[in-house]
């Protein structure tokens, strides 16, 4: 169980960072002097305002709250600046422009929309860099992945939507289809900019326009978006943000302006929004947690099923709604399995999400970090078995070690509740079918992993995993053209692909 | 007092390269201006090429295809001066560079779309997953015609392309100079070499040499005349290729015309632990 | 270090991996190759890759000339600054060897010679065998090529008696098994290629001749790194690995650095335990440690020649 970080040991370079030097023969493949010097990308490029206002109708402007609050760089838990709390009114604007630029936008030529979003996506391209430093400053997750997925993959989102706007009378057998009006989008914190361009996107190349609330604590790339609309000629009030709290959220949500709602979060105020939608007419998708089973057959690539598994609950620090938070092992290969994935375990490297030999950052708030810490108690005192790599924690900041529970049993704490965090509860079965039966044991239905050399178990195994994503031999692979989104209580409605396009659409 | 201005002198686009004609012969389609009159081995060298090409444009990612092509249609909105001039100014010429920008931005966003839009998983009556795919055929050999001077001809390569085809073009034969740069968007948009070839001459000795080159997939007749298509489709049946029929009018951008290039791949394969 | 005949026995396990997902692997190298050696670390590198180079001439064109500014350049790479180390070994054919071991004589570098109808194979058993123990009179280093074509015919068992025969023919002799992965077909080849050569008795196991395309990749270099991680885990036996061939910058050699460091440890990041076969590798590396101390980008002449 994780405890106060312990003192950075004597040499100032291999605090950031590295694993320590191991003990044992070299058949315990320890590590040694071939220690990385901290590698941190440059911030000077990057301009952060002391503060940010809303931006509606295409301009900054104050919030008629009258209230900012500061927001933090969860590495190092300083300021980095301070953000709008928009209030009623301040949704009220932003709802109120987004409906006057609606008329215009939606009857725009499918091309022109394009063109615009094709903009939008290599002005995304020319300051990637700069998104992806704000992401890592903002957010705490390591540059790597914020420069080579984060950004990316939101570019792309904006490229493949373009692509569609011009193409909408081909995309479904019962026509083109018509936008709906003013779509809410919520987004959480984990991907905050990858989330705005998985709502945006679709959104805009369907004729509506968008008031989109970032969360809370990572506002500051959706605050460099506007910046990119100005850029790019978005006419006012197609892209609208409203930054602040829960609040802001909730006023969004109750907005008689909106057509739709589109949420990604978590999972009981996701059954809140759907709770207070009921009956309103307005369309709702929702995207929210998971308990993902990551399941282990014995003919499985070992090495790169390891390097699936890690990735799976380790990238983003498993803040990640379909993280492969359950490993499910066939008994026959369990124990060389384990050797393998404690061994990769113990090459992670944790501190400066600026660094970019990091590979595991930060906890995003004070508040994930204490959730995560309660449900490892859980797991210890339930029973299980902790294995964390030795590992030294930086003084500030928020940080949590990448954990192993063995010994789990289903009715555990750990094997039922979205930890998100970078805790992983493994546990085993026999057959094919126990393999199916402990997957779908859970309310969620977000995502998948099954790994094995065999074709057609991979078919049958998809067949009957009850989750929206299932990954083959791989595990987190995100594409716009990729339809994504969960079953049961993990949400309802797709994101990307032509599918997803229907979400924004309504067919007479 | 005028300075004598640097004239260009147009050449073809071959191979990723600007080159005259091997046989070295040259015709004045536009007044003074003396055009490549391209020959049955130009012909030949770029068919090479492109099949060279094909297999590495192919195995690129459509979103990478897609790319390439809206980059593309950045040097070409770039180069609207250059152009237009070369399409004799004016309304047509400015009609004629929004059309080819319409549709080199749709089949740039059309390159990602064209597995969900041609493809299909189907339900067969057994224990079976089975799917659908379209592939690209392979060389695509586009008769741009005289209807139009450019936009025909941007949109069939655009279209060949953005599946995985490469594509040589004969480009207008009245109008060649605006087709012949096109080459310069291609070049500096970074389409790989062999990727698309451009040939200016006479149709009268390029296409029968087209009609039965076996290495070429698929033959686009959309600038032809009856007699060149009835031509051109007799030599085919020889190797089986591919004929697409002409274009009379202005046809709307739509996926089809990138979906013809296609060919559709099913796979089965098991379900069972 | 010679092995028992009870060891070889005991290393004709069976490989617990059957076949790999290619796919993964790339990722993991890419993962690998994105890493960021800077500063100390990568003074720290770079000395450790020229400590580790088999500095090579591999040319129907040598003669006695080239081998001996060859190892004037291995024994003192920089001449006027001893904190440059020495390389490991200097690689030449067989027929070069003696005039090598001549030059090389008490200077800690070794000789490393290829044998056994390099780089093709493609010569009558015997043959093969009857060179390497020749070379092995005068090489303290054997580097053998597997016979390919049995490999791909499936004759596998002919390919691990041929190299457990030449084995036995060099005696104490280090010896170094090359796979030629480029002619394999595939990484679970390289896999079973690496697995066998290693129950043989292989000391190394090496990705390339050099003398084909493509030689040594870094998917290559993860799988036969856990293949050496597994057979270790397995018998006890620690296998060291040499990529070679298309190793020309600093940049690669320091992610084969990196990638031994992160599958295999401390343990194996020595000479004695892995190898960079290169020849023009060695002035970039050098370059590389010059702009590091002095802040500026250097020039080739600065250097010797290889």
């Amino acid at each position: 169980m994780a405890t106060s970080p312990p003192k950075s040991s004597a040499r100032p370079e291999a605090v950031q960072g590295n694993p320590p030097a191991g003990a044992g023969t070299p058949l315990d493949f320890p590590l040694g002097d071939f220690v990385y010097a901290a590698a941190p990308e440059a911030t000077d490029h990057v301009v952060i305002a002391d503060r940010y206002d809303l931006f509606i109708g295409g301009r900054k402007t104050p919030p008629l709250s009258g209230r900012h609050l500061p927001t933090l760089n969860p590495a190092t838990e300083e300021p980095l600046a301070e953000v709008a709390d928009g209030g009623a009114a301040d949704v009220d604007r932003a709802v109120q422009a987004a409906l006057a630029a609606y008329p215009r936008w939606s009857r725009l030529p499918g091309s022109h929309r394009g063109r615009h979003l094709f903009r939008i996506a290599r002005i995304v391209q020319e300051r990637a860099r700069e998104l992806a430093v704000l992401e890592t400053l903002n957010g705490g997750k390591p540059i790597r992945e914020s420069r080579d997925f984060d950004v990316p993959t939101a570019a792309q989102h904006f490229f493949y939507h373009a692509g569609w706007a011009d193409k909408l009378e081909f995309a479904f057998a019962n026509g083109r289809g018509r936008s709906l009006g003013v779509v809410g989008a919520i987004i959480p914190w984990n991907f905050p900019l990858l989330m705005l361009a998985w709502k945006i996107a679709p959104a805009l190349a369907t004729g509506n326009t968008v008031v989109l609330k970032p969360a809370e604590t990572t506002p500051l790339t959706a605050l460099l978006f506007a910046e990119i609309c100005s850029q790019a000629g978005l006419p006012d009030g197609v892209v609208n943000i409203v930054t602040g709290g829960p609040e802001t959220g909730a006023a969004l949500v109750r907005h008689p302006g909106l057509a739709k709602v589109a949420f990604t979060g978590s999972t009981a105020v996701g059954k809140e929004i759907q709770r207070t939608l009921a009956g309103s007419g307005k369309r709702l998708s929702l995207e929210l947690g998971g308990k993902a089973a990551h399941v282990v057959f014995d003919d499985a690539p070992l090495d790169q099923a390891v390097e699936g598994v890690v990735n799976g609950i380790f990238f983003n620090q498993g803040h990640v709604c379909c993280a492969g938070s359950r490993l499910l092992l066939q008994e026959s290969i369990a124990e060389p399995f384990l050797r393998r994935l404690k061994l990769r375990m113990s090459r992670l490297r944790l501190g400066d999400p600026l660094d970019k030999n990091t590979d595991i950052g930060a906890i995003n708030s004070k508040p994930q970090l204490e959730k995560i810490r309660e449900l490892v108690a859980s797991g210890v005192a339930e029973g299980s078995h902790i294995y964390q790599p030795r590992c030294a924690l930086p003084e500030r900041g928020y940080w949590f070690p990448p954990t192993l529970f063995t010994g789990v049993a289903p009715a555990h704490r750990i094997a039922r509740e979205e930890i998100f965090g970078p805790v992983l509860a493994v546990l085993t079965f026999r057959t094919a079918a126990e393999a199916v039966a402990r997957a779908n044991n859970t309310r969620y239905g977000l995502s998948a992993g099954v790994w094995t050399t065999k074709g057609s178990r991979i078919l049958w195994m998809s067949e009957r995993m009850r989750a929206g994503v299932v990954w083959a031999n791989t595990y987190n692979q995100f594409d716009a053209a990729s339809p994504f989104g969960g079953f049961a209580e993990s949400g309802f409605g797709r994101e990307g692909g032509i599918q997803g396009l229907r979400e924004y659409l309504e067919f007479a | 007092m005028t300075i004598p201005a640097v004239l260009k002198t147009p050449k073809l686009y071959l191979d990723g390269a600007f080159v005259r004609s091997e046989s070295g012969r040259v015709y004045q389609p536009e007044g003074q201006v003396n055009v490549p009159r391209a020959s049955r081995k130009d012909l030949r060298d770029a068919v090479r090429a492109a099949r060279s090409a094909q297999p590495g444009w192919a195995s690129r990612t459509a979103y990478n295809r897609g790319q390439v092509i809206y980059r593309v249609a950045e040097m070409v909105e770039a180069s609207r001066e250059e152009l237009g001039r070369a399409l004799g100014g004016g309304r047509r010429a400015r009609l004629e560079l929004d059309a080819s920008l319409d549709a080199l931005v749709f089949f740039a966003g059309l390159a990602d779309k064209i597995a969900q839009l041609g493809g299909s998983v189907n339900g067969v009556a057994g224990p079976y997953f089975n799917f659908s795919m379209p592939e690209p055929s392979g060389v695509v050999f586009v008769v741009a015609g005289e209807r139009r001077p450019f936009s025909p001809l941007v949109t069939h390569l655009a279209a060949a392309i953005c599946s995985g085809n490469t594509a040589i073009a004969l480009v207008s034969q009245t109008e060649p100079l605006a087709g012949l740069l096109l080459g310069q968007a291609l070049q500096t948009g970074d389409v790989p070499r062999g990727t698309v070839g451009l040939l200016s001459g006479l149709g009268e000795e390029i296409l029968p040499w087209v009609g039965s080159h076996r290495d070429i997939s698929l033959i686009d007749c959309c600038g032809c005349q009856a007699q060149q298509w009835r031509s051109l489709a007799e030599a085919a049946s020889d190797g089986v290729t591919r004929v697409v029929a002409p274009e009379t009018s202005d046809v709307p951008l739509s996926p089809r015309l990138a979906l013809e290039m296609t060919e559709l791949k099913t796979v089965w394969h098991p379900v069972g632990i | 270090m010679p092995i028992s005949k009870s060891a070889v026995a005991i290393s004709h396990c069976l490989d617990p991996i059957t076949s790999l997902d290619v796919v993964g692997v790339e990722a993991r190298a890419r993962l690998l190759a994105s890493r960021s050696i800077k500063r100390r670390s990568k003074v720290f590198a770079i000395n450790l890759a020229i400590s580790c180079i088999d500095l090579t001439s591999l040319e129907g064109s040598d003669t006695a000339g080239r081998v001996a500014i060859l190892c004037a350049k291995a024994m003192n790479p920089v001449p006027g600054d001893p904190s440059v180390p020495r390389v490991a070994a200097v690689c030449v054919y067989p027929a070069q060897a003696p005039s090598a071991a001549r030059l090389l004589n008490g200077s800690g570098v070794n000789v490393a010679a290829v044998a056994t109808g390099f780089p093709s194979g493609q010569v009558p058993r015997e043959v093969k065998i009857e060179e390497a123990r020749i070379a092995a009179t005068t090489a303290q280093e054997i580097d053998m090529v597997i016979d390919r074509g049995a490999f791909l015919e499936g004759r596998h068992r002919e390919v691990r008696s041929e190299i457990e025969a030449v084995k036995e023919a060099v005696g104490d002799r280090h010896l170094k098994v090359i796979l030629e992965t480029g002619e394999l077909g595939g990484m679970d080849q390289v896999r079973r290629a690496s697995w066998l050569a290693m129950e043989a008795g292989a000391d190394f196991i090496k990705t390339s001749t050099g003398k084909i395309q493509p030689a040594a990749t870094l998917p290559v270099a993860v799988v036969m790194m856990e293949a050496i991680r597994d057979f270790a885990w397995a018998t006890g036996r620690e296998v060291g690995f040499k990529p070679a061939g298309g190793i020309r910058t600093s940049k690669q050699a320091i992610s084969y650095l990196v990638a031994v460091n992160e599958i295999l440890g401390s343990g194996w990041l020595r000479p004695g335990r892995f190898r960079l076969g290169a020849s023009s590798l060695l002035n970039d590396v050098l370059m590389q440690l010059y702009k590091e101390r002095s802040g500026g980008y250097q020039s080739p002449e600065e250097f010797s020649e290889a």
